[in-house]
């Protein structure tokens, strides 16, 4: 069974990195796939990365990750700056992150604005 | 006054020492032909390679460093230290190791060793002057390694140039790496075919210009 969890942006966006990426590799490491109001500044990414690689054992091998940024289709520069000028205010970086167990999510395809998530087929006995 | 009299001279002279020092990162994920490229680097400039070379995953798993090679272009000179650094990944399993015929005692010491390599390579972001970023061009460049690399140097604002390496092959698409990252220079090359690489070293020479 897959257990989808879903943390919106209110949850997050005032924890530090540390509690952030806790949280992050808790639920991973119990085989949840997490979906993510927002997005991670690069550098949370990058830490999330090195956290991971330091925990990875017998059991776990480490995760996969996607996040997307949506835009407004035929957006005039008007509506991109509002919107921007708005997240910025809000300091609220747009889009969905999917994080998700290496074990159990086999690949998260990405194009500009679509994410395809492919889990393990589950081995016949 | 003297303080700021001290802090120009400081600023004004660390032009010059940069310069003399600048290093030059290779990042990028697992196979795609970064030691490669170093190695070509290295051996077309000073006759010797740097790297090991192998079709399976993180090989290269400790930073490596080749001191003072000099590029030149146009009668004009650059030198540079070369870092190849081991492939960014997400996940690591000792398994993958094992469909390349080795044993389980080596594959689980090669993904312990991996893990570090990826951590290592992680934390000499932030020693890097300018980065090249090689990718896989027959691989989807929207993957979430390649968006995190880019974007830690575009936090850091160090120059990049991204190598779309592999354009020898079938699957090879260029464009949608340009597409992909259209604020970045991107060459495509082949480092094992030689291809296209007088255009590499000229966009190289532009890139440690900055």
């Amino acid at each position: 069974m897959l257990t989808l969890q879903y943390i919106p942006y209110h949850e997050f966006s005032n924890l530090g990195i540390d509690e952030k990426l806790r949280r992050i590799l808790k639920s991973v490491r119990e085989d949840k796939i997490i979906l993510i109001e927002g997005r991670l500044a690069p550098t949370e990414e990058s830490e999330l990365i090195k956290r991971t690689m330091q925990q990875i054992d017998k059991k776990f091998k480490g995760i996969e990750i996607a996040s997307v940024d949506y835009e407004l289709k035929n957006a005039t520069l008007g509506d991109t700056i509002k919107r921007n000028i708005a997240h910025m205010l809000l300091r609220k970086r747009p889009g969905i992150t999917i994080v998700g167990p290496a074990t159990i999510v086999k690949e998260i395809r990405k194009d500009p604005r679509k994410i395809e998530l492919l889990t393990m087929e589950k081995k016949r006995r | 006054m003297i303080k700021r009299v001290g802090s120009f001279f400081k600023g004004f002279f660390s032009i010059f020492t940069k310069r003399k020092n600048i290093r030059l990162g290779v990042y990028g994920p697992p196979n795609a032909g970064k030691s490669s490229l170093s190695n070509r680097i290295s051996k077309d400039w000073i006759g010797e390679e740097m790297s090991a070379v192998s079709h399976i995953p993180h090989e290269t798993r400790e930073i490596i460093v080749k001191e003072k090679i000099t590029v030149k272009s146009k009668g004009k000179e650059l030198s540079f230290n070369l870092v190849d650094t081991p492939g960014i990944a997400t996940k690591i399993d000792y398994e993958d190791f094992l469909k390349f015929k080795m044993s389980a005692k080596s594959a689980k010491e090669r993904a312990k060793e991996a893990t570090k390599g990826v951590i290592e390579a992680i934390k000499w972001l932030d020693n890097m002057d300018c980065v090249l970023v090689v990718l896989d061009s027959t691989q989807n460049p929207y993957s979430q390694v390649n968006i995190t690399i880019i974007g830690n140097l575009a936090a850091r604002n160090i120059p990049v140039m991204i190598v779309a390496n592999k354009t020898d092959l079938k699957k090879s698409d260029v464009k949608r790496i340009e597409s992909a990252f259209p604020q970045y220079p991107t060459v495509g090359i082949s480092v094992e075919k030689g291809k296209n690489m007088e255009e590499f070293y000229e966009q190289l020479f532009k890139l440690l210009k900055k």
